[in-house]
């Protein structure tokens, strides 16, 4: 099962590396809603580093739609979806891929963004691993979820408008979980994060389960 | 000889009356028979229609929960049409608790809302994840798959109800909510008979409510199924007559 999922997050990511939409789309737009957040903030550094940790995260949960979003409409095209159920793969194989290469996008946005509030928030991290590991588990945990609703949205027309009303209120846990513990690691909040780290693995594991479990009644005939 | 269509029925009317009388109660016990509370003064009046709205909204969901599990193992077209007949009343109870909650709050805890209280907050991001499994269900296209994401929408949904119940107590030092008031027995005589009177009033209401949903979505669905085939006999037996 995880071999398939590995080839499947291949297959994503090679199709990703070749078209740039993520170098070309997401990471700009990543970038230009940071800057806007500064504006939208009177350009007042003080409160820029104050906030950081929850301007950095809705950034992440914004660029993690676009992500989603790009990586089913591939699936659309000539019936890329049908050929994938046709090919014998176990549906929790195509979760876990589409999951991992979805994570794996949102890793790349969160090393832009970190260097990016570094230089225009002048905030920087003062445990560096808490926010590596934050990082990381949270974007498994808003991949299990967007795998899963991106799935279930794909063949309709207002996928695209749909997706965010049903995939943001679902990921609010992992919202305030990521943000707590950055809050924590850049020293702007007095909470342990370690702990809220582990309220966002809870959560990954919540949504990892239900995407196994339920992806392939999803697929059936979506 | 026709009738008038109609989704109401000797039981449903009884519901509806006994729940207009239950109300009108409701309405005497809150302004007139009890009195105002010591520390809340006149607010607690909206306790009374507060606190069995929000117990409600999880019955209500719990069953759309219920139903789409149904519709999952079973494939259950009663309770896919439940579940989607309680979503969309839990909806609107779970919209009045955050309406009531908030206009309580303001002379009791000094404000409409307050971000940091965890029951607040995670009960809107309820009433967003609900609002999403409505928004899904109007999406048109084949009605089976749209059943099914709704059920998984729904079951995803739910995980929040344990969330929100047990935020009291696992945010104790982050709440402005208090500790289950009913359970604790804390409440007595005419404010016990005025809660109990919420609970019996919003319960017919929701049952009024429920059951006419229901009636309308299952003559949706049998409009959609069998409409069209109507409609070709009667072009048929038209066509005959000439």
């Amino acid at each position: 099962m995880l071999r398939d999922a590995g080839r499947i997050a291949a297959k994503d990511l090679r199709i990703e590396r070749r078209s740039r939409v993520l170098t070309t789309q997401v990471l700009p737009f990543a970038l230009i809603v940071i800057v806007l957040f500064a504006f939208a903030l009177d350009a007042s550094t003080d409160a820029l580093r104050r906030f950081t940790p929850g301007l950095f995260w809705v950034t992440v949960l914004f660029a993690a739609v676009l992500s989603v979003q790009r990586i089913f409409a591939v699936e659309v095209e000539d019936g890329a979806l049908d050929a994938l159920r046709l090919s014998g793969v176990d549906p929790a194989s195509i979760f876990l891929g589409k999951a991992a290469a979805i994570a794996t996008q949102l890793v790349v946005v969160e090393v832009l963004l970190g260097l990016s509030v570094v230089v225009f928030y002048d905030a920087e991290p003062d445990d560096v691993v808490l926010a590596a590991v934050a990082g990381v588990v949270a974007a498994g945990g808003v991949a299990a979820a967007g795998s899963l609703y991106g799935a279930l949205v794909v063949n309709l027309r207002v996928r695209d408008t749909l997706l965010p009303v049903l995939l943001l209120p679902v990921l609010a846990p992992v919202l305030i979980a990521a943000t707590r513990a950055y809050g924590d690691a850049f020293g702007t909040s007095a909470v342990d994060g370690w702990a809220w780290l582990g309220v966002l693995g809870l959560f990954g594991v919540i949504y990892l389960l239900l995407g196994i479990l339920t992806y392939g009644v999803l697929l059936e005939e979506s | 000889m026709s009738t008038r269509p109609s989704t109401g029925s000797t039981v449903t009317r009884v519901i509806g009356i006994a729940a207009l009388i239950a109300l009108a109660l409701l309405l005497c016990a809150a302004f007139w028979w009890s009195e105002p509370d010591a520390q809340q003064g006149d607010a607690v009046r909206l306790f009374y229609l507060h606190v069995p709205v929000a117990i409600l909204e999880y019955v209500a969901f719990i069953i759309a929960g219920v139903g789409s599990v149904m519709y999952l193992w079973k494939r259950s077209v009663f309770g896919d049409v439940m579940a989607h007949a309680a979503a969309e009343v839990g909806v609107v109870f779970c919209a009045l608790t955050l309406i009531t909650g908030s206009l309580w709050g303001r002379p009791t805890w000094g404000t409409y809302w307050d971000w940091g209280d965890v029951r607040l907050v995670t009960t809107l991001i309820l009433l967003l994840l609900f609002v999403g499994y409505l928004a899904l269900r109007q999406v048109p296209g084949d009605r089976h798959t749209r059943s099914k994401q709704a059920a998984i929408v729904a079951l995803v949904a739910l995980i929040d109800i344990p969330i929100i119940n047990r935020s009291v107590e696992w945010w104790a030092n982050r709440t402005l909510h208090q500790r289950s008031t009913l359970i604790e027995g804390k409440i007595e005589d005419i404010n016990a008979f005025a809660t109990f009177l919420g609970f019996l009033a919003c319960g017919l209401v929701l049952s009024w409510f429920l059951v006419h949903r229901f009636r309308v979505a299952w003559l949706e669905r049998e409009v959609a199924t069998h409409g069209l085939e109507r409609a070709l006999s009667e072009r048929r037996a038209e066509g005959a007559e000439v």
